[in-house]
């Protein structure tokens, strides 16, 4: 072994005594040095080494954990947006008053091609047109084999056609998200939804655009995400709907009638309970409009709340109410009914021959165009129009469908003396079912002004626009022409309907009246003494071809359909019938 | 009789060539790295079509460039962990020369394609970073340094190399580029430790770090903007960082599936800085703790293995090679779960990036070359010992 000298000068001084070179000593001692050194900073160097590592491993560990504990928890906040889907569908229900569906959503997928993609355009051409029956083969191998790069093939599929597409399995057939818009119902109150769209489309999403009625008026807010998915609440009554509908349908083919409306309604909020219009559609499919012919004769058109018409003698109720109002007559007075009624070179004729006089309230039980014409002579143009007006006839409804401001009444362009003895009885103003109800609404309610409107909770009492009085007065008249007047066949027992017929001759569109097409419209009040609900009901062109004479007046047409209505609505509206309580047994109960 | 016949069979001065460097080579290291490198093809696959769309490219037009790249860099990791360490050395202070006259002229030919800092090279097909390939060359030039200074009457390493330290952080600073000024200055002070730097000097250069920080976070918005970014108690959700946090809690531990993450379409750098938000999102905490483990054992596996280096030369430049890839990846993803103020960093071998990835390659190749097992003097030690006892 070799021992280091404690003093390295030593053997130097040795080796030179010895006349050796020191050199090779000192570069020893010098290695030896060298060596001591670098062991000393290799030890020094393997702790700072191993501390290192421990360090490493501690910051992984660190991290490590902090991924797991993130990873762990919730997302705190909700994603953003992604640039990707920037079409956002998501659009609010539509529910009747209670709550039921009468459009949602649902999702389902669009069918799209991208032919560069496509492996064999003819084989998935065949397919196709086998799996869609409207589809052309023909048509889509041109389509897939021409220059286009991407083309829709169908806009909405259902999830059995989708497996069939996906069973052909080309990678150039691609499917895109699509939240469509579902009406459960059908055709039930197809004319108040309207029915949508969609509007803008990307690959991955569309947004549904609503086309016409509440879908159209409210897009904006369906379409709201700040609603919170909040259903908008009409104040349809989804069985009443069902029940009016149906009964009106039926009705309507009894009668052959071209088409025909119904307006129920709320009579002291104006809320409509049930709004139908025939004929109708689905608004699933909604159909293309007419783009020849009369467009009042589509079934897309809403003829409760678009269309105008005469309304013929229902107008009567007005003419009277207003002359009660204004103290003119009381129901008792008697007015001359001689006829016919001459006023230049108009004659005013009635249906029947009522005799020389009749009683206010005779008048409009028995409805005499002569007796309307004489009561509104004492009242005056001026008047009448600012009346009617009051009533809502001068400007169209404000309900909340993007169809009712089309419905605006048409008017004699200059008021004179004989527009206002023919608008008394209902000719020479148009006006749509819907102003008819809510004229009647108001006339019966006790004199309140009536708005209608098809949202649930919405509906107000306005101001006042006859007195109590005379409201009570016009009720009692109505109740009268059902019990013993014009309208017997409308009679429901236990819901003492009062109402009014109109049967106005349909004008010809060159000018003058057919002498065999009528209106035939029902109006009613239920129950006459503490209104409830307003019912119109209006037929067109309708023909009772029972009896050996044809029938078409409202009495026999409108007037039983509308009985019918309200003998099935009513319960379900919640109305109990009064039913008369049965005598006695002729046991006096005495107390003691 | 058989010479006499064929003549003498020819002597081998040494063990042929790729026999002794697969025998020598640390291969738990180098598979960690391939798997690395798959792991990164496989984020690319996910996290770059999104770029490639806005770009105009097909789909995996990213991925084929990694792949490109990625095979580019795998050579050069071969090719350098198969050198001596004297060549590596060589190389090294010679790529480092280059790369600093790379890094000087970058304010003349350079070009910032509208990132706001000039740190590139546009070659058309390809970009070159030239702080990405500085960071190995100076490694090894200031380890030679340390490791000279350690001689008896050696050169004035240590001061020598923290000029040079200081040179490249001051050009570095100046594009600016502060994150891979602080991967300079702690490569160094790594170095710096190990060569057996002075605890009282360590203390102060902590000091120096903090009071350092607090001047650039008074005179630089940009900086100050950060810190105050990371000192808020509550995300963002719109920022960078809101999206990746977002993302990696999304995932969950299995994440939300292939091609299912969303995270992608919202950051713009979801392909370099914020890959492992990818991971996260698409494949859950499972991946990402896969992809730590797989760091830490390149990192500690590499350390373990310099413990027993008596060159100093190799284990400095081991040291601070194996310790900067460490860091790389620690602030990238200390970044992504808010452990660190956001700074951009890419994830090495993992993140897209061609300078980055062959960069990449020529520092694991190094690190890979300078683990080699060799003789260490193991019998001098037993004899020695077995002498003293």
């Amino acid at each position: 072994m070799i021992r280091t000298p404690l003093r390295p000068l030593a053997r130097i001084l040795q080796a030179r005594a010895r006349g050796e070179n020191p050199a090779a000593i000192e570069r020893e001692n010098l290695a030896l040095r060298h060596e001591r050194m670098r062991d000393q900073a290799r030890d020094r160097a393997e702790g700072r080494l191993l501390m290192l590592g421990v360090m490493f491993f501690a910051a992984f560990l660190v991290v490590g954990v902090r991924m797991g504990s993130l990873a762990a928890s919730d997302p705190s906040e909700p994603r953003a947006a992604t640039p990707g889907a920037a079409i956002v569908a998501q659009r609010a229900d539509i529910t009747d008053r209670n709550g039921n569906i009468l459009a949602t959503n649902l999702a389902t997928h669009a069918l799209y091609a991208q032919p560069p993609n496509m492996i064999e355009p003819g084989r998935v051409a065949r397919e196709l047109a086998a799996i869609f029956p409207d589809l052309d083969e023909a048509d889509l191998l041109k389509d897939f084999t021409g220059k286009r790069k991407f083309l829709w093939i169908k806009k909405k599929i259902s999830p059995e056609q989708m497996q069939r597409v996906h069973d052909i399995g080309d990678p150039g057939l691609m499917f895109g998200p699509r939240e469509m818009r579902l009406y459960p119902n059908g055709r039930l109150a197809s004319h108040v939804l309207g029915g949508s769209g969609f509007g803008r489309e990307g690959v991955s999403s569309a947004e549904v655009v609503g086309r016409a009625g509440v879908e159209k008026a409210f897009d904006g807010w369906l379409r709201d995400p700040a609603n919170g998915g909040q259903p908008l609440r009409l104040s349809l009554d989804l069985t009443v709907q069902a029940a009016v509908e149906q009964v009106l349908a039926g009705g309507m083919r009894l009668l052959d009638a071209r088409g025909a409306a119904a307006v129920l309604m709320d009579a002291q909020t104006g809320e409509v309970v049930s709004l139908v219009s025939l004929p109708d559609f689905d608004p699933n499919e909604r159909p293309r409009p007419l783009t020849k012919g009369d467009p009042s004769e589509s079934p897309l058109f809403n003829r409760a709340v678009q269309g105008v018409y005469e309304l013929g003698s229902t107008f009567k109720t007005f003419t009277v109410a207003q002359a009660l109002e204004e103290g003119i007559v009381t129901p008792a007075t008697m007015i001359e009914t001689k006829g016919p009624l001459v006023w230049g070179r108009h004659r005013i004729r009635d249906f029947h021959n009522y005799g020389p006089q009749l009683s206010v309230t005779d008048v409009l039980v028995k409805s005499s165009n002569i007796g309307t014409a004489r009561i509104v002579q004492r009242i005056g143009a001026e008047r009448q129009r600012d009346f009617l007006g009051r009533l809502g006839f001068l400007e169209a409804t404000g309900l909340e469908l993007v169809e009712a401001p089309s419905g605006k009444p048409l008017l004699p362009p200059k008021w004179t003396e004989i527009s206002m003895m023919t608008i008394s009885y209902g000719h020479g103003l148009s006006a749509s079912p819907l102003h008819l109800a809510a004229a009647y609404a108001t006339v019966a309610n006790g004199g309140y002004r009536v708005t209608p409107t098809i949202l649930a909770g919405q509906g107000r009492r306005g101001e006042r626009v006859i007195s109590e009085a005379t409201s009570a007065a016009i009720r009692t008249m109505l109740r009268q022409v059902v019990s013993r007047g014009t309208a017997t066949l409308a009679d429901v027992p236990g819901y003492a309907v009062g109402g009014k017929t109109g049967t106005a001759d349909k004008p010809k569109p060159t000018g003058g009246y057919y002498k065999d097409k009528v209106l035939a419209t029902f109006v009613s009040v239920f129950p006459a003494n503490a209104p409830r609900y307003v019912l119109v009901v209006s037929l067109d062109e309708p023909e009772d071809r029972t009896g050996p004479e044809h029938r078409r007046t409202a009495g026999w047409t409108a007037a039983p359909v509308a009985g019918e209505i309200i003998r099935r609505a009513a319960p379900l509206l919640g109305l109990r019938p009064e039913i008369e309580t049965a005598g006695g047994f002729g046991v006096t109960l005495a107390a003691n | 009789m058989t010479e006499m016949v064929y003549g003498t069979a020819p002597i081998r001065a040494g063990e042929p060539v790729l026999p002794r460097w697969w025998r020598t080579v640390d291969k738990w290291a180098m598979s960690c790295i391939l798997m690395l490198f798959g792991v990164g093809l496989l984020l690319g696959l996910a996290a770059s079509p999104p770029l490639a769309a806005k770009n105009g490219f097909d789909a995996f037009h990213y991925v084929e460039r990694q792949v490109v790249f990625g095979t580019m860099a795998l050579a050069t990791m071969l090719v350098f962990s198969m050198m001596s360490p004297d060549l590596v050395r060589r190389l090294g202070v010679l790529g480092f020369f280059a790369a600093f006259a790379a890094l000087a002229l970058l304010p003349v030919f350079g070009t910032d394609f509208g990132k706001g800092a000039v740190r590139w090279y546009s070659l058309g097909f390809a970009s070159v970073q030239p702080s990405e390939f500085l960071k190995p060359g100076f490694i090894v030039l200031a380890a030679w340094m340390m490791a000279a200074a350690q001689e008896l009457n050696g050169p004035p390493g240590r001061a020598m190399s923290l000029g040079v330290a200081l040179t490249v952080v001051l050009f570095l600073a100046f594009q600016p580029d502060f994150g891979q000024a602080a991967l300079i200055l702690f490569a160094w002070g790594v170095m710096y430790f190990v060569a057996g730097a002075p605890f009282l000097l360590l203390v102060g250069m902590a000091g120096a770090v903090v009071a350092g920080g607090t001047l650039a976070y008074e005179h630089s918005e940009h900086f100050a903007r950060r810190i105050d970014g990371f000192l808020t108690p509550e995300i963002d959700p719109r920022t960078q960082l809101g999206y990746a946090v977002n993302a990696i809690q999304e995932g969950g531990f299995f994440g939300v599936g292939v091609g299912e993450g969303q995270v992608k379409w919202s950051l713009p750098d979801a392909h370099t800085d914020f890959i492992i938000a990818v991971a996260a999102e698409e494949y859950g905490l499972v991946l990402v703790a896969a992809i730590i483990l797989l760091y830490a054992v390149i990192v500690i596996r590499s350390l373990f293995r310099l413990l027993r280096e008596r060159d100093t030369f190799i284990r400095l430049a081991g040291t601070g090679l194996a310790c900067t890839f460490a860091v790389q990846a620690l602030i990238n993803m200390g970044v992504a779960v808010k452990l660190l103020p956001a700074k951009g960093m890419t994830l090495p071998f993992v993140s897209y990036g061609g300078s980055s990835l062959i960069a990449g390659g020529i520092t694991v190749g190094m690190l890979l070359a300078l683990t080699r097992t060799r003789p260490q003097g193991e019998i001098g030690d037993i004899l020695r010992l077995r002498g003293r006892a």
